[in-house]
């Protein structure tokens, strides 16, 4: 049952995270999602320091705001005259350096591991579970990350037409009438409670993997928007079962074997994809040349 | 006053204080070139992708020596390096998007090699991670001397290629034109960058280094339109930023240097961000106000009649 538990959460992560890494992926910003991941750490400190407990719903709220500021942060930078990239390594080490200040002046005595708080570990989700009402309804993961999914796939079916166009193509969306900026602060607030959602359950490193890895594959392999939100979360959800069969085989950490199966496959993708592959693009140049001669 | 710079009179506070003043030196110097060249981010994904390079080396040579270590991330940063120049020359796939491939990839396979070594038996892995999340604290004299080293010939580079790698950076069409080899330069600048990370990483750790690749080189270009300026200017921040964070760190408290330092370094941004001439908030503020004041005095002649706008 636990491997169920795993593979489910895993795929869920894959989902989640793939359907606004498209848009990432398409819109040039997909450090984004690891700039999130690291500058969370001090609102997570800070709503322990503040609750003093370690209820995680209290921490998803802090860590939460702090995402959002983050963006905000990046946004306000970018528009000032710093390029984009370099507004988010500014932004996301300053309040990296800011956590783990606060966690080495505060927390010494008291039981916060950055490790566990930070890099959730996915072996560990069947066992997190939560009651409703009494009843076990499964582990508290699923449902975190289930309901961000949900909420992502809401709000991008409503304005899919409006988000598609802002992503190609940012200057006419501006010009059809649609509040570009509206929209951009909309897909980056899906990122934060995405991948804050997604994290703490499953760990920083495959949140940023899922978020770029099989949108950027699915790119290679398609021109259209929709399939590639459809490819995208197809290669994520078969990255997370044969990751984890992997690891179970190789006695490893599971969130690291998926990710590398998702780098396998972006690998094959990249080399052999008929549109776009490296080999495919050789044979038919040479077939042309052939041809031609 | 005098009290206070007795710390630095303690030898074991010199060797840190002098580490992480050239480390900041040489990664302001060579990040000034990687902002220009849009790859700030570069920083975080070659830290991230030395840790498989940690691994392998520590999985064949069963030491946890420093050197070796050095040389495993120096291997993985250089394919690192390789896989990202490849996805994006041969793809459509844009930088930021291959950084990150090569980020979350080497670092899941790091992961997995680390969980392996755990399991392994053959050690404890406490070694390896003190060497990725960076203690400047337990830099000792063969560390420092190793950095001092590195960053003589980073900097050596940057200034006798200074013309290469300022044409390359602003203008690679032009450059090729001119017949300078593009591609090598590029591979050379990142080289240099896989170098100043490499360094960097046992100091401040992962994530912590690739702020010194890029907030002073972002400081620095609010002072000025000139190259030249802009990287020495990067460099002497860096190394500012270097000597406040082990300072404050070494004055009490027992904060740790890495942060302290990126702090430091934060804080020069912030200062450059409104000080800054010309393109500071507050000269441009002031701009704002003098062109206001301007119109509003002037006088504006409409059709005949003399009017105060």
């Amino acid at each position: 049952m636990s491997a169920f538990w795993i593979i489910v959460t895993g795929a869920l992560v894959a989902s989640a995270c793939g359907l606004v890494g498209c848009f990432l992926v398409l819109r040039k910003m997909a450090m984004i999602g690891d700039a999130i991941s690291h500058a969370v750490l001090p609102g997570i400190v800070i709503a322990f320091l503040i609750s003093g407990s370690r209820d995680s719903l209290i921490m998803l709220f802090g860590a939460a705001i702090i995402g959002l500021i983050t963006v905000f942060l990046i946004q306000l930078f970018t528009q000032s005259g710093v390029q984009s990239d370099a507004s988010i390594g500014v932004v996301f080490t300053a309040l990296f350096a800011v956590g783990i200040l606060l966690v080495s002046l505060f927390t010494r005595d008291i039981d916060l591991d950055l490790d566990c708080v930070l890099y959730g570990e996915i072996a560990y989700v069947p066992w997190n579970t939560i009651d409703f009402m009494g009843i076990g309804i499964g582990p508290k993961a699923i449902w975190g990350v289930g309901l961000s999914l949900l909420l992502s796939v809401i709000v991008i079916s409503l304005f899919y037409k409006q988000f598609k166009i802002c992503s190609f193509d940012p200057a006419m969306a501006a010009a059809v009438g649609i509040p570009v900026a509206l929209f951009h602060y909309l897909l980056m607030g899906l990122v934060s409670i995405t991948t804050v959602a997604s994290f703490e359950s499953v760990g920083a490193i495959l949140v940023v993997g899922m978020l770029v890895v099989p949108p950027a594959t699915a790119y290679l392999l398609t021109e259209k928007l929709s399939r590639m939100i459809f490819y995208t979360i197809i290669i994520g959800c078969v990255s997370s079962i044969i990751g984890y069969y992997f690891a179970s085989i190789l006695d490893a950490s599971i969130a690291g074997c998926m990710i590398c199966v998702a780098g396998a496959i972006f690998i094959l993708a990249l080399l052999f994809s008929p549109s776009h592959g490296v080999i495919m693009r050789k044979l038919k140049q040479k077939q042309l040349i052939h041809e031609a001669v | 006053m005098l009290d206070e710079l007795k710390i630095f009179l303690d030898p074991n506070t010199q060797w840190i204080l002098f580490g992480s003043m050239l480390l900041g030196l040489c990664s302001g110097v060579i990040g000034s070139f990687a902002y220009l060249r849009k790859q700030s981010l570069m920083g975080d994904a070659l830290s991230h992708a030395a840790l498989p390079g940690v691994c392998i080396a520590f999985m064949l040579t069963g030491s946890k020596s420093v050197f070796f270590f050095l040389i495993g991330a120096s291997i993985a940063g250089i394919i690192a390096t390789f896989g990202i120049g490849f996805i994006t020359r041969h793809t459509r796939i844009k930088q930021d998007s291959a950084l990150a491939i090569v980020l979350t990839v080497f670092f899941g396979l790091g992961i997995v090699l680390l969980t392996e070594i755990q399991h392994s038996g053959t050690g404890n892995q406490s070694g390896l991670d003190k060497f990725l999340f960076g203690q400047a604290a337990a830099l000792v004299l063969s560390d420092v001397l190793i950095m001092a080293v590195a960053s003589i010939v980073l900097i050596s580079v940057c200034i006798l290629f200074f013309k290469e790698f300022k044409i390359t950076s602003f203008d690679p069409g032009f450059a090729s034109g001119m017949g300078f080899p593009v591609a090598f330069l590029e591979q050379m600048i990142m080289l240099l960058i896989v170098m100043a990370v490499v360094i960097g990483i046992q100091a401040v750790g992962v994530v912590l280094m690739s702020s010194l690749l890029v907030t002073p080189a972002v400081s620095a270009r609010y002072w000025t339109e000139k190259l030249s300026v802009m990287v020495f200017l990067s460099g002497i921040f860096g190394a500012l930023s270097g000597m406040a964070g082990t300072y404050i760190s070494a004055s009490g408290n027992n904060l740790p240097t890495g942060p302290i330092i990126v702090l430091a370094a934060t804080v020069f941004f912030i200062l450059s961000i409104i000080f800054a001439p010309r393109r500071g908030l507050l000269s441009k503020l002031l701009i704002h106000l003098l062109a206001k004041r301007s119109v509003k005095t002037s006088k504006v002649k409409i059709k005949g009649k003399e009017r105060t706008v």
